[in-house]
């Protein structure tokens, strides 16, 4: 790439792309146009509306618009008894139900000080990390739809139908499963479901290596997602960024390991981060990147629970499920890992009622999505795709 | 804090946290509410909470880098509103505490900290959209997730809902 003489040319425009200075506009001074991005546009995943001044083909800000999707939630629990509050956080990340409903299983439990039974907690795990795969590989599909790879969407939302198939065996439904109760679940599995779990397994650990050859190794598409969107690491935590995101700006930070929970503490797993040889730490390719990688270890996970789970015998699922969910008196934070981050139930408690005198769900997609008037400035049009793809946001947790 | 009360090691944690701010700042603080689920204080002279959170994220012994949650809370009792902060600091040390502030129910308002922590920004927002405490100093203050020409604040105790907006029946 040759140097840029700047001095003298007036008013010039420049781009960069993996280090490499890109002139594209010289002695132009366009006018600013606003462009509105959604609420119906394909790439916002949802009912998010961009609202985008731009100077010829380059965004000088993209303000988020939100709410469309707002459904009261926090508004919902506190007209309804706690047990009752479970299928509302399904609907918050739909794509993550599980993972949602667990979150808000361990706030109520820490105010109840309940004891879960073992087998309650592996089931949990490993019901969490299967909707987890599920979960990453809808982002990483519709990640790839985004960019213009149509085939990668048709084989994760092949290996989806899977997961979801056993799920729906275990709680009757494919999204929206009301199966992690606040004490315990609502069935215990069927009978051979750990056998299928390892069936599934074994099926898709050579999948992931396929996806990653097919996706994450496409020369179009690491060009598109390179040296994009890059979010320095104490800019991340600023933010309050969690997850993916935060792993993919190289911060080594997972809830499952770092503030652990149920029976993580037993299994042993890694927690991929984006090494810089592959992409630009913190850039859109690193969170893909990431969730990439994740899904070997949400395998690794699911199979030690298999090994390590107690036998199904005498064992009620509801033996610690309370007959009246009144917690004592006080506040709770509880926060659990979800494929998106930090997903967190503020709980209040006045002792005496049934219902929650407030409940407040952290969200980490909201969180993540506020980054967005920064990590979109200077930017092209097209990228703000790739960069938005990269935040892999569900609408039903960010406007709750 | 109650005397011969055995408090588990995060607690602690948060209780040395808590005596370096208030070695500090002293009166401005509450006493710490040393309880297992949620360990807390709270800030009384509010108009100095931008300052505590400044001195919270910068001090080399804290370093409260990270907000992990602002709730907005309606404390119908005290004839007051306020936020509830879950604070913490990531990957250096393993601390972390909740921080009270409160204001009057109505007109009352709140110092910002969006400028400490970015995270505060859209809370903020949301809290002033569904308590209807302002936050001073707050580069964005508007409605976030209700649309900006709704009537009243919905996740206030008493809050009754419009009849209609634009000519749609709201109660259903």
């Amino acid at each position: 790439m040759q140097e840029l003489d700047i001095a003298g040319q007036g008013s010039i425009r420049v781009t960069r792309k993996s280090n490499n200075v890109v002139i594209l506009e010289k002695d132009l001074a366009t006018e600013q146009m606003v462009l509105a991005m959604g609420p119906q546009h394909p790439s916002t995943h949802g009912v998010l509306k961009l609202e985008c001044l731009t100077d010829g083909e380059v965004i000088t800000e993209a303000v988020p618009y939100l709410g469309y999707l707002h459904r009261c939630f926090e508004k919902c629990c506190e007209n309804v008894d706690y047990p009752a509050i479970v299928p509302y956080t399904d609907r918050l990340d739909y794509l993550a139900g599980m993972n949602s409903e667990f979150a808000y299983a361990i706030a109520v439990e820490k105010l109840l000080d309940v004891e879960i039974p073992r087998r309650v907690e592996f089931i949990r795990v490993i019901v969490a990390e299967l909707n987890r795969i599920a979960s990453h590989l809808v982002a990483i599909g519709t990640y790839g739809i985004d960019l213009g790879a149509f085939t990668p969407f048709l084989f994760c939302f092949r290996d989806r139908e899977h997961i979801l198939g056993l799920l729906e065996w275990a709680s009757g439904a494919r999204m929206l499963y009301n199966y992690i109760w606040v004490g315990g679940l609502a069935y215990d599995v069927p009978s051979d479901f750990n056998k299928r779990v390892k069936e599934f397994v074994d099926y898709f650990r050579p999948q992931t290596v396929e996806l990653y050859k097919l996706l994450t190794e496409n020369e179009i598409f690491v060009k598109r997602t390179k040296g994009i969107g890059i979010m320095p690491a104490d800019v991340a935590i600023n933010y309050g960024w969690s997850g993916p995101m935060l792993r993919g700006s190289g911060v080594d930070w997972d809830l499952r390991r770092n503030d652990p929970y149920s029976v993580y503490p037993e299994l042993d797993f890694k927690v991929p981060l984006p090494d810089g040889k592959v992409s630009d730490i913190g850039d859109c390719l690193s969170r893909h990147l990431v969730r990439a990688l994740e899904m070997e270890e949400s395998l690794k996970i699911i199979e030690q629970c298999i090994d390590k789970m107690p036998s199904s015998e005498g064992f009620n699922p509801r033996s610690a499920v309370p007959k009246r969910v009144r917690p004592k008196a006080g506040e709770v934070y509880a926060r659990a890992e979800n494929p998106r981050g930090e997903l967190g139930f503020y709980i209040q408690s006045d002792g005496k009622s049934t219902k929650p005198l407030r409940c407040k769900a952290r969200s980490s997609c909201f969180v993540n999505l506020s980054a967005m008037k920064d990590l979109s400035k200077g930017q092209l049009i097209p990228d703000l795709v790739a960069i938005i793809g990269s935040i892999d946001i569900v609408l039903g947790e960010v406007d709750r | 804090m109650e005397e011969g009360k055995v408090l588990s090691q995060s607690v602690q944690l948060s209780a040395a946290a808590y005596a370096i701010i208030h070695e500090k700042f002293g009166a401005a603080l509450s006493a710490f509410d040393s309880n297992e689920t949620m360990p807390f204080f709270e800030v009384i002279d509010i108009s100095l909470w931008p300052e505590i959170a400044l001195f919270m994220r910068d001090h080399p012994k804290l370093r409260f880098n990270y907000m992990a949650c602002l709730s907005g809370v309606d404390f119908q009792a005290e004839d007051k509103v306020g936020i509830v902060c879950n604070i913490e600091s990531l990957g250096q040390f393993n601390h972390k505490l909740a921080v009270k502030v409160k204001c009057p129910r109505s007109g009352g308002s709140i110092p910002s900290v969006a400028y400490v922590w970015h995270t505060a920004n859209w809370h903020e927002r949301e809290a002033y959209d569904m308590f209807g405490m302002l936050f001073t100093g707050h580069p964005d203050m508007r409605r976030i997730l209700c649309p900006d020409d709704w009537e009243g604040y919905p996740l206030l105790k008493d809050y009754k809902v419009q009849e209609t907006y634009h000519g749609i029946k709201v109660p259903y």
